[in-house]
């Protein structure tokens, strides 16, 4: 476990970072740690963290996603059209919201991969595309989700069960020892394993750390260096789609922000750059930026406990992220031989 | 019929342009089984084009390729090397962040239930590596914390997992230490005993008659003549590769006299690369920098040039102390400081940018005024440059990345000479350069120092230092271990020297 | 050199045609609509310039720092501040005080991209998100009450000889721009850095020094895009750059300027700019709602860039 830390610097040091924030936050907190708190802050930092995902995947390959905050709101409107009716019908209507995250992802990837437009400008003007869609399906914010999935999947597990009468309404043996672990966590992290950890196991994944790393030698090694290409956007598109869904499902609305697509996009770069993925991609991983997105989070429930005025939050909040990024960068003064700092 | 006379690999009237130049033109060319073949030529001859098609990243605009007897045609680098033909670019194939085990399974890894077994990838690794000596290469390290040389081992090794039918190396020496290059030998060696080709290219002379048993020369892209190694003598060999005859290798060296130094050094240390270097330079002289590669030679010119933050140490230059602190500083300095740097696509050249900016890149001042551009002093400057190196060029606004790489190295030599140095540091400036153009650079070398002009000159092929230098500074772990001067500079002695031994037999 | 040229030129051209097409599209709308063709007559098309001016400076500066291979994401709130510290001080302190917002955010922005070596594109943002932290903290998140003074209002809607001032200053930067990116040491020392900047760097350019002032630069058009905006709306307010950081990076782009630095000219930018505007403009005209402004926004920047790359 220490050794594979220390191969893996980046997680190690955001993984301190959010631990401690973490505890100082609770042992602040006027009422303690409760399973009430871990699932309100598990609500409230579940869609930056899959968009943060959505956002790592393609940055690991040296591109970019701009669109990620607007194909999230995207698919959050989709949902919110579709997640309702009978339980094959919601069902249905999640997977319909998936496709269609990853299927603009695929188009993205299309987009950057044959028709070679620079990713910043392909996915800046395809997230204006998809903020459009969004308003077409959903011009004042409103739908109807499932009322009884937003409970569900919104609060601990021993809910989840009990909603659905499962597992003799969470009262089963084998469900006790997580009762009490919120639901959206299990989603996000079950969404890492079985989605992310697997696909950095194929070439595909390996593929896109190379195409990152040194895109010239993974072609000339004969890596599949398309296919990843194309599979980091879809990638991205899928995971900004669970992003979306799951806000649909928390608000129980789809609602066309530009606003907010544009602040979810930036905070998720943010993320990326806090968990020490390399902008200019091959380093870093997508828990390391589940966990950026988390410290993004913390800061902001310090606000609520500590009484701080709300007119001074986004200044505090800018100031943290200029001092992070700007405390990675001291690394930057100890590099002896002045030409390793540059392109 | 006779199975045993059918080529390997053969290639007919296969040619190939890239935007109406003729890189390659009807050749025939083929190889066999259990051979090794040379390939020589100038740079542009059409070498790289003519492997590059054959390990499937170029495809041929007309002509057939057969393999095995068969009529092939690769639609990418996975096609050749799932057929058996493995190629080890010059430009190394590895990926930096990914760790070697990785880079050394890369396309082919162990899987489990479909995923890359990372276990057996590294005992697959470790098996690789201990058949090339190198057991201390973790296979966990990342590719991006090694040597240049342990990166060239790592380059091998991968090639090996593919288990190739032909092998094909670029220039894959061209960075390993002497013991290295005895463990390839032997492999290639093994290799060939097991029935695999291989085609090598290399720019060194004694290498290619060392372990080819055929030659192949190639010219302006075409296929010259195929031979029997001993066929021909180095002279022949050369003529056909430059189609003309060369007589005088390096320019007459000028006779030993006593010069006034103009820079010296004492106890340079940086970063445990560097341990306490002292030399003194003349003016006029052109003093080599020996050794195998990596014993501090590069850094020391990097600090020299003002790049490197926390060196120690006392530098004087004309009398007055302390180094440069930054590139600027060193050429704007009262003794005005060129560096000719290592790599030239991306620390010498702004590949992208029209050849005269690239020319005027570091005499800006020259032609400005108030920082203004002065139009006719730039045009009068960049013809002067292009004149000055006989610059092949279409354009001066032509992208000096459609130049050859010779006339390419013209450029960063010509951008340097414009400040008029009083000191120039070279890096290994003719490393995969053609025969003519290195001439052309050692003349215009001895020219620089005969108007008094200092030379620092660090190369990594021995006979260029012995052809070259008045004098030379063997460099070992980061310290001066000999100095060599006039006719003590052998090829015997700093090769002696470098590995550190024979104290006796050099002097 | 035609050849060099004539790649280089063709987004210039590329970019006038569809401007020329918008404009066609435009007329034939509002001719079978209302029988009018007020796209073709010049008091119109003046105002449109004038109104293009905004996103014309700001995207001078986008450009500077993007033929570095850098981006300025801060430009939203670099204006906004500058207009809302120009008004709040007001009189004839006004600009300078807008200017030194300008030159304050551009030395801080070079210091984290050259002395830090953070990323631009993360040092900019966080940047942005400081400014607009300190603006709603200064002003309790509400439009301040100040004016514009009447220099503001004059520059950004006086007239000289019939044209508009903010035109004039526009075409007046515009000629400077060009002297500077063409034929002085700090353009050249630009596309060399954008272009491979440690060969810059080792051939002695003081890549540092050309960094700092191009983010300088770039901030320094947002501050005096933000005096403009203030003086035509006659007040600042918040949010009043949000929709300027797209839109200039697009022209920029949309001109032929490669966004990896190094290479690009500044009549394509000035073409991306007058673009934009129209396709505004006419979509303005033909009351578009915002859902398909969108996408036809984003299918024009990805069908331009997909004909760049023929």
């Amino acid at each position: 476990m220490i050794l594979w830390l220390r191969r893996n610097p980046g997680l190690a040091g955001i993984l301190v970072l959010f631990a401690g924030l973490y505890l100082i936050y609770h042992m602040l907190h006027p009422r303690g740690f409760t399973s009430a708190v871990l699932i309100q802050n598990a609500n409230e930092s579940v869609a930056i963290a899959f968009v943060a995902m959505a956002q790592t995947v393609p940055v690991l390959a040296r591109g970019l996603d701009l669109s990620v905050g607007a194909v999230m709101t995207l698919t959050g409107c989709i949902a919110s059209v579709l997640v309702s009716g009978t339980p094959l019908e919601i069902l249905g209507g999640m997977a319909l919201t998936l496709i269609a995250g990853a299927a603009f992802g695929l188009i993205n990837g299309l987009i950057v991969v044959q028709g070679r437009i620079p990713p910043i400008m392909a996915t800046l003007a395809s997230g204006a595309i998809a903020i459009g869609l969004a308003l077409l399906i959903r011009p004042q914010p409103g739908g109807e989700v499932d009322g009884d999935l937003g409970w569900a999947l919104t609060n601990s597990v021993w809910d989840f069960c009990d909603t659905y009468g499962l597992a003799q309404g969470g009262a089963a043996w084998w469900v006790r020892p997580f009762a009490d672990l919120p639901v959206p966590l299990i989603l996000l992290f079950g969404t890492a394993c079985l989605v992310w950890l697997p696909f950095k196991r194929t070439l595909t994944g390996r593929t896109v750390y190379a195409v990152g790393s040194a895109e010239a030698a993974a072609l000339a090694s004969g890596l599949p260096v398309r296919r990843a290409q194309l599979s980091a956007y879809l990638l991205a598109g899928f995971f900004a789609g669970c992003a979306g869904l799951y806000l649909a499902i928390q608000t129980s609305t789809g609602n066309a922000d530009t606003v907010q697509a544009g602040a979810y996009t930036l905070n998720s770069i943010a993320a990326v750059v806090l968990g020490g993925t390399a902008l200019m991609g091959g380093r870093g991983g997508v828990i390391a930026s589940i966990l950026g997105a988390f410290v993004l989070r913390v800061i902001s429930f310090y606000f609520r406990i500590l009484d701080i005025d709300p007119l001074l939050q986004p200044l505090i909040e800018g100031l943290v992220l200029l001092l992070a990024v700007s405390a990675g960068a001291f690394a930057a003064f100890n590099v002896r031989n002045r030409l390793e700092l540059m392109r | 019929m006779q199975a045993k006379d059918q080529p390997l690999l053969e290639m007919r009237g296969v040619s190939k342009s890239y935007g109406g130049v003729r890189a390659l033109s009807e050749v025939n060319f083929s190889c066999h089984a259990g051979s090794t073949h040379g390939i020589l030529g100038e740079n542009g001859a059409g070498k790289s084009t003519l492997i590059k098609m054959i390990a499937g990243v170029l495809r041929p605009d007309a002509g057939e390729m057969f393999y095995r007897g068969q009529n092939v045609q690769f639609a990418s680098a996975a096609e050749a090397s799932a057929a058996g033909i493995v190629c080890m670019f010059q430009e190394l194939s590895l990926i930096p962040d990914l760790s070697v085990a990785d880079n050394i399974c890369l396309l082919r890894p162990p899987r489990r239930f479909g995923l890359i077994d990372a276990k057996a990838q590294r005992q697959r690794a470790e098996a690789l590596l201990a058949r090339l000596h190198c057991e201390d290469l973790d296979p966990r390290a990342l590719v991006r914390d090694l040597s240049l040389s342990r990166r060239q081992m790592v380059e091998i090794a991968k090639a090996l997992a593919q288990e190739p039918q032909l092998l094909i190396l670029d220039e894959a020496t061209s960075a390993l230490t002497r013991r290295d290059v005895e463990t390839v030998y032997g492999l290639l060696g093994e290799l060939r005993s097991q029935g695999v080709a291989s085609l090598f290219i290399s720019h060194r002379m004694a290498e290619v008659d060392a372990l080819c048993d055929r030659l192949s020369v190639f010219r302006n892209g075409q296929h010259v003549e195929s031979f029997a190694k001993g066929a021909k003598s180095e002279a022949e060999i050369v003529r056909l590769m430059i189609g003309r005859d060369v007589t005088a290798k390096f320019p007459p060296k000028a006779d030993p006299v006593p010069r006034p130094v103009v820079m010296t050094v004492q106890d340079l240390s940086w970063e445990g690369r560097l341990k306490g270097l002292s030399f003194g330079l003349g003016k006029g002289e052109i003093l080599g920098l020996g050794g195998l590669d990596g014993q501090g030679q590069k850094e020391l010119l990097l600090a020299l040039f003002g790049v490197l933050k926390a060196v120690r140490g006392r530098v004087e230059i004309n009398g007055i102390s302390g180094l440069p602190t930054s590139p600027y500083a060193a050429k704007t300095a009262t003794t005005r400081l060129a560096l000719v740097p290592e790599d030239r696509k991306s620390e010498g050249l702004m590949l992208a940018l029209p050849i005269a900016d690239n020319l005027v890149a570091a005499a800006m001042d020259r032609v400005a005024r108030g920082g203004i551009i002065d139009r006719a002093a730039l045009a009068a400057t960049i013809a002067e440059g292009i004149a000055r190196l006989q610059i092949k060029a279409g354009s001066p606004e032509d992208a000096v990345a459609t130049l050859s790489g010779g006339n390419q190295q013209k450029v960063v030599i010509a951008k340097w000479l414009m400040i008029g140095p009083d000191i120039i540091l070279l890096n290994d400036p003719t490393r995969g350069i053609d025969i003519g153009t290195k001439q052309e650079i050692y003349r215009m070398m001895r020219e620089l120092a005969d108007q008094g002009k200092s030379i620092l000159f660090y190369s990594s092929d021995y006979a260029e230092l012995s052809g070259c230098c008045d004098r030379v500074i063997v460099l070992y772990d980061g310290q001066v271990i000999r100095t060599l001067e006039g006719a003590a500079i052998t090829d015997e002695a700093l090769v002696s020297a470098a590995l550190n031994i024979g104290q006796g037999a050099a002097a | 050199m035609n050849r060099v040229l004539s790649t280089l030129d063709r987004p210039v051209w590329i970019a006038f045609a569809l401007t020329l097409a918008i404009l066609c599209i435009g007329t034939v709308y509002t001719l079978t609509t209302t029988g009018t063709a007020p796209l073709l007559q010049p008091g119109y098309l003046l105002q449109q310039l004038q109104i293009g001016a905004f996103l014309g400076l700001c995207a001078m500066g986008m450009m500077l720092v993007i033929l570095l291979g850098e981006i300025d994401l801060s430009l939203p709130w670099t204006l906004t501040a500058a207009a809302m510290v120009a008004t709040a001080i007001g009189g004839p302190l006004a600009i300078p005080a807008a200017l030194a917002v300008g030159l304050v955010v551009g030395l801080l922005n070079g210091f984290g991209v050259s002395v830090l070596r953070v990323p631009s594109m993360i040092f900019t943002l966080g940047m942005d998100t400081v400014l607009r932290g300190l603006m709603v903290a200064q002003t309790g998140g509400y439009a301040p009450q100040d004016q514009a003074t009447p220099i503001m209002l004059w520059l950004a809607k006086g007239r000289v000889l019939g044209l508009p001032v903010a035109l004039v200053l526009w075409v007046l930067l515009s000629i400077g721009m060009v002297f500077l990116l063409n034929r002085t040491v700090f353009g050249r020392a630009l596309y060399a850095i954008g272009s491979k900047e440690r060969a810059a760097y080792l051939s002695g350019i003081r890549t540092r020094r050309v960094v700092v002032a191009a983010f300088v630069l770039s901030s320094l058009c947002a501050a005096m895009a933000g005096v403009l905006l203030a003086g035509y709306s006659a007040k600042a307010y918040q949010g009043m750059g949000n929709a300027f950081l797209m839109p200039a990076i697009a022209a920029v782009v949309l001109g032929g300027t490669n966004i990896l630095g190094g290479q690009g000219r500044y009549s394509g930018t000035l073409a991306g700019v007058i673009l934009i505007v129209l396709l505004n403009s006419v979509l303005s005209i033909m009351q578009m709602p915002e859902a398909w402004r969108q996408i036809i926004y984003g299918l024009v920047i990805i069908g331009m860039l997909l004909i760049y790359r023929r």
